[in-house]
């Protein structure tokens, strides 16, 4: 079934009723259908063998996305943030394009070759016009939809693909139709080039919730549009929870957002005290761990709200550690724990994820990285506990192997973070002769606070054993983050080399 | 009896029910109605009349399964007539509820 599909339920049932709201305005499930339709057919026209958004949110993001499915070619949205280099490589990946985008970036190609260039207003315009003919969508499941190129926080960029059947899989399992309220409003504040960004148009649309776009996140802009538009539903990665609470502790008139009900978040790992601090501060909201990855159409297991209640309060250390888990698989996905030789492993002991079902595409557009059974090796590291919920502790290849031993990153930083004035850490391997690789660590203080390199040596050491402690550990201002809050290793990695 | 695979779209011809094929491939005779369904394309004859017995209605954005889960039909259009194979009633599939993820 074609992703189209969905947002043609949507326009068919409830015509009139709003889907999204961008720069204060509104548009309906009824009109982004027939723009979709009409953008359908310019990419037919055109030519064009992929359809590309250079550009910040915007309802042309859905109206191309839906589009290019119905004409039957990839949609490929790119980072506007990238640099012009990186992009004309990707560009020359992707040929012949059919690429809409700001004004900035269409002088900067004009002159390229670029098979067809539109402004963003030009194609809004052109396809809001409202004079749309039937253009019905192509049954080929098994087509691709959605081209993302993965951030490449440590290499070059690959191309991941998803299917239509792959994106639909997830929608249906996981999102019932038209199951929101109409006042419900969710704030997407995800970049649009980000499968966070895909799967947040793909769910509201089919669950009947109003989409409010935030382009450029700050918080002040975050808390007025939660407040201006009664909204409900949020997402958010770490960082721009960290800098919400941060925000709203420097006002002197508290925001209420009563209207806000249940705050998702995911992209990285959440510090345990921000979601602590955010449980006490927000007593009302529902809270929402999920972890995915772009190549399993987002999301394959959730830390629910009822989750985050029973492990915060609970005294239990093996139920209060949930608190920090990414929660249960979906019902549809399969998730197993493996160690380097492939073997299956028990409850509590850390490997490579593996993950299996019908949403998880597990294929680049230069090879499928599934096994011949479809298991998906994640290259994310973690274990289950004996109740299924599952742990991350970094990328598998983040794994400090020191003198044949085997360190996960994230038991080290745990461990760094539970000191007062730490606010952030990161401990990662660089080359050494006499171990292979030896351990060092950067950490954040708090402004206007202190540590010991020493302090921190010994709470490794104490907590842990000697192998763990990290031989130097840097003071810095702050970590590298891309926008989705991920942490960029390479750069950090720069500073030991 | 018609022959169906993942995204085939078929339609009622005694009410307005139009399902999708989500999972199944194969020959099957898929029915609304108490009337074997067309395909959606097709064009439509003149309405019929829906059997007493089938005639709970199809909801929009329901899965409809057959018993041992071999076969799933989404619904996207809704319709007066209720889903069967032949005889053979097909069941709404219950959706576990989810929290909202994104």
């Amino acid at each position: 079934m074609n992703i189209a599909m969905l947002l043609q339920m949507a326009a068919e049932t409830f015509p009139d009723r709003i889907a999204l709201t961008s720069s204060n305005k509104d548009y309906s499930y009824g009109e982004l259908y027939s723009a979709a339709q009409s953008a359908a057919r310019m990419f037919t026209d055109s030519g064009c063998d992929y359809v590309s958004v250079l550009d910040v949110s915007s309802p042309a993001v859905p109206i191309a996305l839906f589009g290019a499915g119905i004409a039957g070619v990839p949609y490929v949205p790119l980072n506007y943030r990238l640099s012009r280099t990186e992009l004309t490589g990707l560009l020359g990946r992707i040929s012949p394009v059919y690429l809409i985008t700001d004004p900035g970036h269409v002088e900067e190609y004009q002159n390229a070759d670029i098979a067809n260039l539109i402004e963003t207003d030009a194609f809004l315009a052109g396809t809001l016009s409202g004079d749309a003919k039937e253009t019905e969508a192509s049954d080929g499941g098994d087509a691709i939809a959605v081209q993302l190129f993965t951030s490449g926080t440590t290499g070059q960029p690959k191309a991941a693909i998803l299917r239509h059947e792959n994106l639909v899989s997830y929608i249906l399992g996981s999102v019932e139709f038209m199951a929101a309220d109409e006042e419900e409003a969710n704030l997407v504040t995800v970049p649009p080039y980000h499968i966070a960004g895909i799967s947040a148009i793909l769910s509201s649309f089919y669950a009947g919730r109003r989409i409010v776009q935030l382009p450029n996140f700050s918080p002040e802009s975050w808390i007025q549009l939660c407040e201006g538009q009664s909204v409900t539903n949020v997402f958010v990665v770490p960082t721009m929870l960290s800098r919400v609470m941060e925000y709203i502790e420097s006002l002197d008139t508290k925001p209420k957002l009563d209207a806000l009900k249940s705050v998702a978040y995911g992209g990285g790992k959440m510090p345990i005290n921000v979601i602590k601090l955010a449980l006490i501060a927000f007593p009302h909201v529902n809270f929402t761990n999920a972890y995915g990855l772009t190549e399993t159409s987002s999301t394959i297991a959730v830390l629910g709200p009822e989750d985050h209640r029973l492990a915060n309060d609970s005294d239990v250390p093996e139920i209060h550690r949930r608190l920090g888990s990414v929660g249960k698989s979906l019902p549809s996905v399969e998730i197993e724990i493996r160690d380097d030789e492939g073997n299956v492993l028990g409850h509590n002991h850390s490997g490579e994820i593996y993950v299996r079902g019908p949403q998880v595409s597990g294929e680049y557009i230069e090879r499928d990285a599934k096994d011949g059974d479809g298991w998906f090796p994640t290259r994310d590291a973690g274990f289950l506990d004996e109740d299924g919920y599952l742990f991350l502790s970094g990328r598998a290849d983040d794994v400090i192997v020191r003198g044949g031993e085997n360190i996960s990153p994230g038991e080290v930083e745990e461990v760094l973070m539970a000191h007062e004035n730490v606010t952030d850490a990161m401990v990662l391997g660089i080359p050494s002769d006499e171990w292979g690789e030896a351990v060092v660590a950067v950490v954040v203080l708090k402004p206007g606070t202190d540590a010991h390199v020493g302090d921190l040596q010994k709470m490794v050491r104490d907590k842990l054993r000697s192998s763990r402690v990290p031989e130097q550990i840097l003071i810095e201002s702050a970590l590298p983050y891309n926008d989705m809050g991920k942490l960029i290793r390479r750069q950090i990695k720069a500073l030991f080399l | 009896m018609s022959t169906i695979k993942p995204g085939t779209r078929l339609k009622s011809v005694v009410c307005d029910t139009e399902v999708m094929v989500i999972k199944y491939s194969g020959d099957a005779d898929i029915s609304c109605g108490g009337t074997s369904m067309i395909d959606a394309k097709a064009d439509a004859p003149e309405k019929g009349t829906i059997n007493e017995a089938f005639s709970d209605g199809s909801l929009v954005g329901k899965r409809y399964v057959d018993a041992d889960d071999t076969m799933e039909l989404l619904c996207v259009k809704p319709g007066a007539g209720s889903m069967s194979v032949g005889d053979v009633p097909l069941v709404e599939k219950s959706a576990k509820s989810l929290p909202s993820s994104d």
